[in-house]
């Protein structure tokens, strides 16, 4: 403290002194403590990440299957050619990842903006009404795929207990060939409208309460205020939302996975481009063709991705 | 302003349904776990049954979940050490000199589908053996931990004013020192945001330990796996292991609620 206290006698140039009584190495490491600090957790990445992506790059140019100890050859673009013209597995793989991350965000969104507004304000009881939004956000996806398995259940679920009570018949759901892909959307959208919500939520509290004000006193009814003020200013946050959701939709292989098993089901009713990569990959081992899917199942994302980035620059100005 | 009678009306009623539609699938889960699988059956004793402890014996006994909750324990709690350790200087250095680029890498994995880091990983791992130990779990689990932390850190450092540090720095500070003994300590709360979320994260990841897992080492997601046969599924036992998977982490999550909302949400805002 001392130091600011007493008036400098010394010149501003000379160092101040208590790094003089620092080790060399303090000296360094302060010198450098930009890359110091980065290198370990960039060294992490290099090594466990790009490293592997790479590889996976690598490894779709080559014929490798069956054991990875076993020998593969370069086959160039081969892959790529055979995965493209796949319109029994690939195309309706990547059709069934389209919809499904189209329908989920569609609903999550709407369900989302609609319950956030109803938080927005507070209100008794407000605490409860959040633990319940966090509860499903939280919990392990592949229990909650359980749990939609026995509700969902033909014979025995809880489902089609409802709908007989309102005189309609029994449903398929999970096990019908139609009905598998639109039954795991809706697991999906009730696990994370929540986030949808939360995210929405923080975006709605942070906006100032006086352009809502003036449109109030300007007579414009609550419509009008939510469609003019409130969705302009909150839509950065909805594209943040769209995002993150968006990212995680497209890879989502929990649910899908624990209520239907390898493959997306018997008829690959909900085998996604994740799914099927993985099935590739760790069922049929046949790592160079699935090498290539995952190459091209990351540039759709890092195409949707930029797509939505592009169009969040547009909308900010 | 207060809102209207009928709104207020309007707004109550919709939230009975939003907070029914989300608590009952998890009520009837754990109401389940309590039902022996006679009763699941005869759907006449939907709402009214005689609750049993079996499927829990089962389940924490033969199943030998215990050994799977440590697994789970053990495999979050490592993973997300390590990715705090190397995850919380290096959002510091990002933040503090808008390291852009790097910070872009390390958020990239945030976005590369799993399965194409597992399938080298199980080319590397399998060689050296290394597959089915918990180091390459806890690594794999950091994939996930790590670019989180960094995505969360660097929000909240970015949020503390600098001036902080540079008051340190007159007072005689040196550099790494501001950062261990003002910045740290002052960016608490941030670090339990990021870690909650990373031990979350871990617990309930699925992917990695299905195939990076052996039969000692597997956790709790991929232990659900055991109540599912080809021809008949234990749906009291499988119940019974949902909630034991689901229950301690959403009892955590609702200890720690402020830090979970405020870490799903990180840089929500920020437009």
């Amino acid at each position: 403290m001392s130091a600011v206290l007493t008036p400098r006698t010394d010149s501003p140039e000379a160092p101040p002194t208590s790094l003089d009584t620092t080790s060399a190495w303090s000296r360094w490491a302060n010198d450098y403590r930009k890359w110091l600090f980065a290198a370990p957790a960039m060294a992490f990445v290099a090594v466990l990440i790009i490293f592997p992506v790479a590889w996976t790059g690598y490894l779709s140019l080559t014929d490798a299957e069956g054991s990875v100890r076993a020998e593969s050859e370069f086959i160039g673009f081969q892959n790529y050619l055979d995965v493209l013209t796949d319109t029994d597995r690939f195309w309706p793989a990547v059709w069934r990842t389209v919809l499904f991350t189209g329908v989920v965000l569609f609903f999550e969104v709407i369900l989302g903006m609609a319950i956030a507004l109803l938080l927005w304000r507070p209100f008794r009881g407000e605490k409860w009404v959040r633990v319940a939004i966090l509860l499903p956000l939280v919990a392990t996806p592949v229990a909650v795929g359980m749990m939609w398995r026995l509700i969902f259940d033909p014979t025995i679920g809880m489902a089609n207990q409802l709908l007989a009570w309102v005189g309609i018949g029994p449903q398929p759901w999970l096990a019908g060939q139609h009905s598998a892909l639109p039954t795991t959307m809706f697991i999906d959208i009730w696990q994370w409208t929540p986030m949808v919500v939360l995210i929405l939520l923080a975006g709605l509290t942070s906006l100032s309460d006086e352009p809502q004000e003036a449109a109030r006193i300007d007579g414009a009814s609550s419509w009008q205020r939510f469609r003019h003020v409130t969705l302009p200013l909150l839509m950065p946050t909805v594209i943040v939302a769209i995002l993150l959701r968006g990212i995680d939709a497209l890879k989502t292989f929990d649910i899908l996975y624990a209520t239907k098993g390898r493959g997306g089901g018997s008829f690959h009713e909900v085998e996604t481009l994740n799914v099927y990569a993985y099935g590739l990959s760790f069922d049929y081992n046949d790592y160079g063709v699935s090498s290539t899917v995952l190459i091209i199942f990351f540039l759709i994302i890092i195409g949707v991705m930029w797509a939505l980035t592009y169009r969040k620059k547009g909308l900010g100005r | 302003m207060k809102p209207s009678k009928p709104y207020r009306v309007f707004r109550n009623s919709a939230l009975v349904v939003v907070v029914f539609a989300l608590m009952a699938p998890l009520l009837w889960m754990v109401a389940a776990s309590f039902k022996t699988n006679v009763d699941i059956y005869d759907t006449a004793k939907a709402f009214v049954f005689s609750p049993s402890l079996k499927n829990y014996e089962t389940v924490l006994q033969q199943a030998n979940y215990l050994q799977f909750i440590g697994n789970s324990l053990w495999v979050a709690f490592a993973a997300t050490t390590l990715s705090l350790v190397l995850g919380v200087p290096a959002a510091y250095s990002m933040s503090r000199f808008t390291m852009q680029k790097s910070a872009l890498v390390v958020l990239m994995a945030r976005v590369i589908p799993g399965v194409s880091l597992l399938v080298p990983w199980y080319y590397v791992f399998s060689n050296l053996k290394m597959v089915g130990g918990f180091s390459v779990l806890i690594l794999s689990h950091m994939f996930v931990s790590l670019p989180l932390i960094v995505y969360i850190m660097m929000g909240y450092f970015d949020g503390l004013p600098a001036e902080l540090e540079e008051a340190a720095l007159v007072d005689g500070l040196t550099h790494i020192g501001a950062f261990r003994r003002i910045t740290l300590p002052l960016s608490l709360p941030g670090v339990a945001t990021a870690g909650i979320l990373s031990f979350i994260f871990s617990w309930n990841n699925f992917m990695f330990a299905l195939v990076l897992s052996g039969s000692d080492t597997k956790t709790l997601p991929v232990a659900i796996f055991d109540f599912v046969g080809y021809a008949s599924i234990d749906w009291g036992g499988l119940m019974a292991a949902a909630t034991v998977v689901t229950l301690p982490i959403m009892l955590i999550a609702l200890f720690v609620q402020k830090y979970v909302v405020s870490g799903l949400t990180a840089g929500a805002t920020k437009g």
